[in-house]
């Protein structure tokens, strides 16, 4: 097993386990945009029952959900550029490895920066 | 014996190729979403109170401007097609029946299309000073009811 291959694009290692959160995340946003646009469309017919939905979105635990949301989203998004660059910069494959790690970096400076805002804006309520 | 093996990648297949615009899209919508997504979060989770400022009367003064009204149909259309296409390529992943992964790719399209449709009515046909109930509930919210409805 010494001699064992470090993976390629899409198997073992870190093309692969791009591959999977991408999946994931990408599914997750899927669930909860069908279930947006529906929340969203009352507005037109319900005004209360709107702010009553939307009450709901306020809570503590909905806005632990809110978060893990926005770090799905940035991870897919810049994991997405990264899947881009792979596909047409000539350089894209042979540093797909370290964009990944820039992916997680970017991330979480993102992440950092709307966490604790968010956080405090919805526990600060409860 | 020798073996003629074909020089790879010199097919070209003439006519319409509906997956290789699937893939392009895909890509396209995606640098265009990370603008609409980031700006949608941006504008309704870190100005201000953030969720907490979030209410019928927040959706009314962000569909007053034709700005946010294009945005939001844009975003509608491009996240809605982009997911579903997402979806789909999941599906032929993973269903292994024939009936039920063309069954299963034909309910996300119509998932789809609903949605699209249900999105689009609820911002063109939006009237928040239209009725008694919602004029009740934008002042419940505390809007400035009179600014926002002139005329009405
Ligand atoms: C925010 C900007 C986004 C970017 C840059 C982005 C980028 C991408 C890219 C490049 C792909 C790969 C397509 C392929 O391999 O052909 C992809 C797949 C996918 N995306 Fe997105 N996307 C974004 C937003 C979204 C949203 C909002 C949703 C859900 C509504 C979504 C759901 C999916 C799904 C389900 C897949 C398929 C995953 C797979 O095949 O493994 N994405 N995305
Ligand atoms: C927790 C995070 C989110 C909150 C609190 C939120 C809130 C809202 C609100 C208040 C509206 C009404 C109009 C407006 O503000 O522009 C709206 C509309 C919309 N949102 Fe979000 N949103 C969130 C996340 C997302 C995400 C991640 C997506 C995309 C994948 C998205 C897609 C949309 C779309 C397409 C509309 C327009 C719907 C229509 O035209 O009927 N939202 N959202």
């Amino acid at each position: 097993m010494a001699n064992r291959p470090a993976g390629t694009l899409y198997r073992g290692k870190v093309g692969m386990w791009s591959w999977v959160l991408h999946r994931i995340t990408g599914i997750a946003i899927f669930f909860f945009l069908l279930v947006h646009v529906l929340d969203t469309a009352l507005v037109r017919i319900d005004p209360a029952g709107y702010d009553a939905v939307i009450a709901t979105y306020k809570t503590w635990y909905i806005g632990l959900g809110e978060t893990g949301l926005v770090a799905a989203i940035l991870f897919h998004s810049l994991n997405g550029i990264r899947i881009i660059l792979i596909d047409f910069w000539r350089k894209g494959a042979k540093f797909q490895n370290i964009m990944f790690w820039i992916v997680i970096g970017l991330a979480a400076l993102l992440f950092l920066g709307f966490a604790p805002r968010h956080l405090i804006n919805v526990f600060s309520h409860i | 014996m020798s073996v003629v093996i074909e020089t790879p990648r010199s097919r070209k297949r003439p006519g319409f190729n509906l997956e290789k615009y699937g893939w392009m899209y895909m890509r396209l919508s995606g640098v265009l979403l990370i603008i609409l997504i980031f700006g949608h979060l941006f504008a309704n989770l870190m100005v201000g109170e953030g969720i907490h400022a979030i209410n019928f009367a927040f959706v009314a003064g962000k569909w007053a401007s034709p700005f946010w009204q294009v945005w939001d149909v844009t975003m509608l259309v491009l996240a809605l097609i982009h997911g579903t296409n997402g979806m789909r390529t999941l599906v032929n992943d993973y269903a292994e029946v024939e009936w039920i992964r063309r069954t299963l790719v034909w309910l996300l399209w119509i998932v789809c299309a609903t949605l699209i449709v249900i999105g689009i009515l609820a911002l063109t046909t939006f009237t928040p000073c239209g009725d008694a109930s919602s004029l009740a509930t934008l002042a419940k919210d505390g809007a400035n009811v009179a600014s926002l409805c002139t005329g009405k």
